[in-house]
């Protein structure tokens, strides 16, 4: 297959590196014909887990085929280089969803599946992979396996979740969820600090089938933590008043075609976007009827939003703190973060149930907070590892899918299940063919696969 | 009415995306190649996403003494058949191909193959009283080049057929159009270096469509390609030789 050697990076633009770069467009050759090959499928997730520097990176687009759809029971199989987007757009006129979507519909399914990405369900429905039926994976011996949570689910939860370290993922059968219309019922809930928002999340009267909260970071002292959470389920048809039509128009998407100027996302623009939105936000106190597509994905509408951060990109922090340590670990976040006068465009929090069976899975029962960190000088780093500690002292774990910078040992401490997953993957990839940038950088490489273990 | 297309190359990058530009607007297909597997997935692709009745099966350009018999399975499965898109080719390498071994492959899918199954879709047709046929030749066939004059010369070929057919077809009403992309992104090309304009395989796809709503006969994609191999033509052959291309 012809390579093309290109600098590429992942969603966040930060680290670009040199990879050798193939496009299979045909299902057979989905295969590990190089030795040190990463699958790609559309490079969203933030740091290096789609990259390979200096080795080989599988892109996995075109082998994108919608493959069979049981409209009856709601179960789909495509191969793992569709988009969700592509899914919905065939799923939701025939009264089906998915049943866990991240915030933007423009990633793959082998991607969900190698991130077990979560959504603003997590704590009713779980993770991606709990609707993962069945995976068919394509191994280091080219050999072609099928694996379900009950058939050789040992391979099925050391994939999912695996950052594709296991095998290229080449098709991916998953159980839908049924809706009523393509409209969700949104109501916002307004918190002015922290303390009112987890108390706000912990409350079930509030409590709807999506949540997810907003969070001024910049706001400081007794502001510190104030925000908007944002609750919504699907419509029902009875909840749609007459006169709506059950279907829903895509949306007409703006693009941003360069990268901005640094000096445009500033401590003092931020937060002057930040009271504007809280402001406009604040007032929709009563539930209000929106389209599915911009309250799941309301950065989609914006093609590459990731361009504000500039020319040298941004990094997305995104940890979780368990349910025990959750309000002071989220506060000392916040706090360090304020300290920092480092502006974070996006500060989202989630609440997050059980931990699933996947053994790298990030979701665990708690608090998970995202934040949007533009890369301009060195001290980010140091904040990042600052917070890394945090994270630590309360037993809770960093995202590897949006991860560019987690040290090794941080790594094995905040994924304790690793011995266990790394156990797996040496009996299936003795050669370590299966190496991404990410896995490199957390110390899974060669000698560790070879030996068992380096320490 | 609806129309009902058969695709001759149905697995590359072009024909899959032009493919799909005909079900968008609701026409049935009949899928065809030597690729069981992935003719299975491309069908129920587009079959889910856009609804419209998808068949398929196996098809070799080069096997030419088969095709009589493939294409009356086309027309037993689609009885209302109304156009057929040819969007299979070869490249080969032009280093092997100067082994006329090689080459002779080249022609032999390129043209010979595509002379054969056109010859049984014309008589089709003409029979019929109407329809189109959209074949998929190269700018490659426009000029020989050193780089490539083996495939060009099958392609160059292929479009004074297609000329000749619309000439024919053209008192029986059914439309002939040569279709002469430029570069493309898809497999053919991924990684080859001195890659310029290169146009993606869905916007191909879509103009394919369109042109059957348009009057032009021989349709350059995308359109500038026109200018390009028109100021190719045009250099005088003292100096085009002398050339590295």
């Amino acid at each position: 297959m012809p390579t093309l050697i290109a600098p590429i990076s992942g969603w966040g633009h930060f680290p670009f590196q040199s990879c050798k770069l193939e496009r299979p467009e045909r299902y057979a050759d989905l295969r590990p014909a190089a030795a040190n090959l990463i699958s790609r499928g559309q490079g969203r997730s933030y740091g290096d887990a789609s990259l390979n520097e200096s080795g080989f990176v599988l892109l996995t687009e075109r082998v994108n085929r919608l493959l069979e759809f049981d409209v009856i029971n709601g179960i789909l199989r495509a191969e793992a280089g569709a988009t969700l987007a592509d899914i919905l757009d065939v799923i939701v006129p025939k009264g089906w969803f998915l049943p866990v979507t991240p915030g933007t519909k423009f990633v793959s399914l082998g991607g969900c599946v190698a991130a077990d990405v979560h959504g603003k369900n997590h704590h009713h429905d779980g993770s991606f992979c709990d609707h993962v039926l069945s995976l068919e994976l394509i191994l280091a011996d080219g050999s072609h396996v099928t694996c379900t949570p009950e058939v050789k689910s040992e391979l099925f939860w050391a994939t999912v979740g695996g950052m594709g370290l296991t095998g290229i993922i080449g098709e991916v059968t998953i159980k839908l969820s049924p809706i009523q219309s393509g409209y969700m019922i949104v109501q916002h809930h307004v918190a002015g600090n922290l303390e009112q928002l987890f108390n706000h999340f912990e409350d079930s009267a509030i409590d709807d089938r999506y949540t997810v909260a907003w969070i001024d970071s910049l706001a400081t002292g007794k502001d510190l933590g104030r925000g908007i959470l944002m609750c919504g389920h699907h419509a029902a048809h009875d909840e749609l008043r007459p006169g709506f039509r059950d279907s829903c128009k895509a949306r007409h998407s703006h693009a941003i075609r360069f990268d901005f100027p640094e000096w445009m996302l500033n401590p003092l623009s931020i937060s002057v976007f930040n009271a504007l939105y809280y402001k406009r936000e604040a007032r929709k106190r009563e539930p209000y009827l929106s389209v599915y597509d911009p309250y799941f994905y309301p950065l989609d509408a914006i093609e590459n939003w990731n361009r504000m951060y500039g020319k040298r990109g941004f990094v997305q922090y995104q940890c979780v703190i368990p349910d025990a340590a959750a309000f002071e670990g989220i506060r000392n976040l916040l706090e360090e973060l304020s300290g920092s006068r480092r502006p974070s465009f996006l500060a989202v929090l989630k609440r997050l149930g059980a931990q699933g069976k996947g053994l790298l899975s990030f979701p665990m029962a708690g608090y998970t907070l995202a934040l949007d960190l533009p890369v301009r000088d060195e001290g980010l780093f140091a904040l990042l590892n600052r917070l890394d500690q945090i994270v630590l002292q309360h037993s809770g774990r960093v995202y590897l899918a949006k991860d560019a910078r987690l040290s090794a040992g941080s790594f094995r401490a905040m994924y304790p299940r690793y011995a266990e997953w790394l156990r797996i993957k040496n009996a299936l990839d003795p050669e370590n063919r299966f190496s991404s940038s990410l896995s490199r950088r957390l110390g899974i490489d060669q000698m560790e696969a070879g030996r068992g273990s380096r320490e | 009415m609806s129309e009902a297309v058969l695709i001759l190359g149905a697995t590359s990058a072009i024909a899959r995306a032009t493919a799909a530009a005909f079900a968008a607007r609701g026409d049935a297909l009949y899928l065809a190649s030597r690729d069981e597997d992935e003719l299975r997935r491309i069908a129920a692709d587009i079959h889910l996403r856009y609804g419209v009745v998808v068949h398929h099966g196996l098809f070799d350009a080069e096997e030419t003494d088969t095709h009589e018999a493939f294409f009356k399975s086309v027309v037993t499965a689609i009885p209302n058949l109304s156009g057929v898109l040819l969007a299979f080719g070869y490249l080969g390498d032009q280093l092997e191909a100067r082994d006329f071994s090689v080459g002779e492959r080249v022609i032999a899918c390129n043209f010979t193959g595509a002379a054969s199954i056109l010859s049984h879709c014309a008589n089709y047709f003409e029979l019929q009283k109407r329809g189109f046929i959209i074949g998929i030749s190269s700018v490659a066939g426009d000029r020989g080049r050193q780089s490539n004059y083996v495939y060009g010369a099958a392609k160059g070929a292929l479009s004074l057929y297609l000329q000749g057919l619309r000439n024919r077809l053209y008192a029986s009403g059914v439309r002939v159009i040569t279709v002469k992309p430029g570069f493309v992104d898809t497999a053919m090309t991924f990684g080859l270096p001195g890659m310029f304009l290169v146009a993606s395989p869905k916007d191909i796809g879509d103009r394919i469509v369109l042109s059957l709503g348009k009057s032009a006969d021989v349709v350059y994609l995308p359109w500038f390609w026109r200018y390009i191999m028109f100021v190719i033509k045009h250099i005088p052959e003292p100096i085009f030789k002398r050339m590295k291309l």
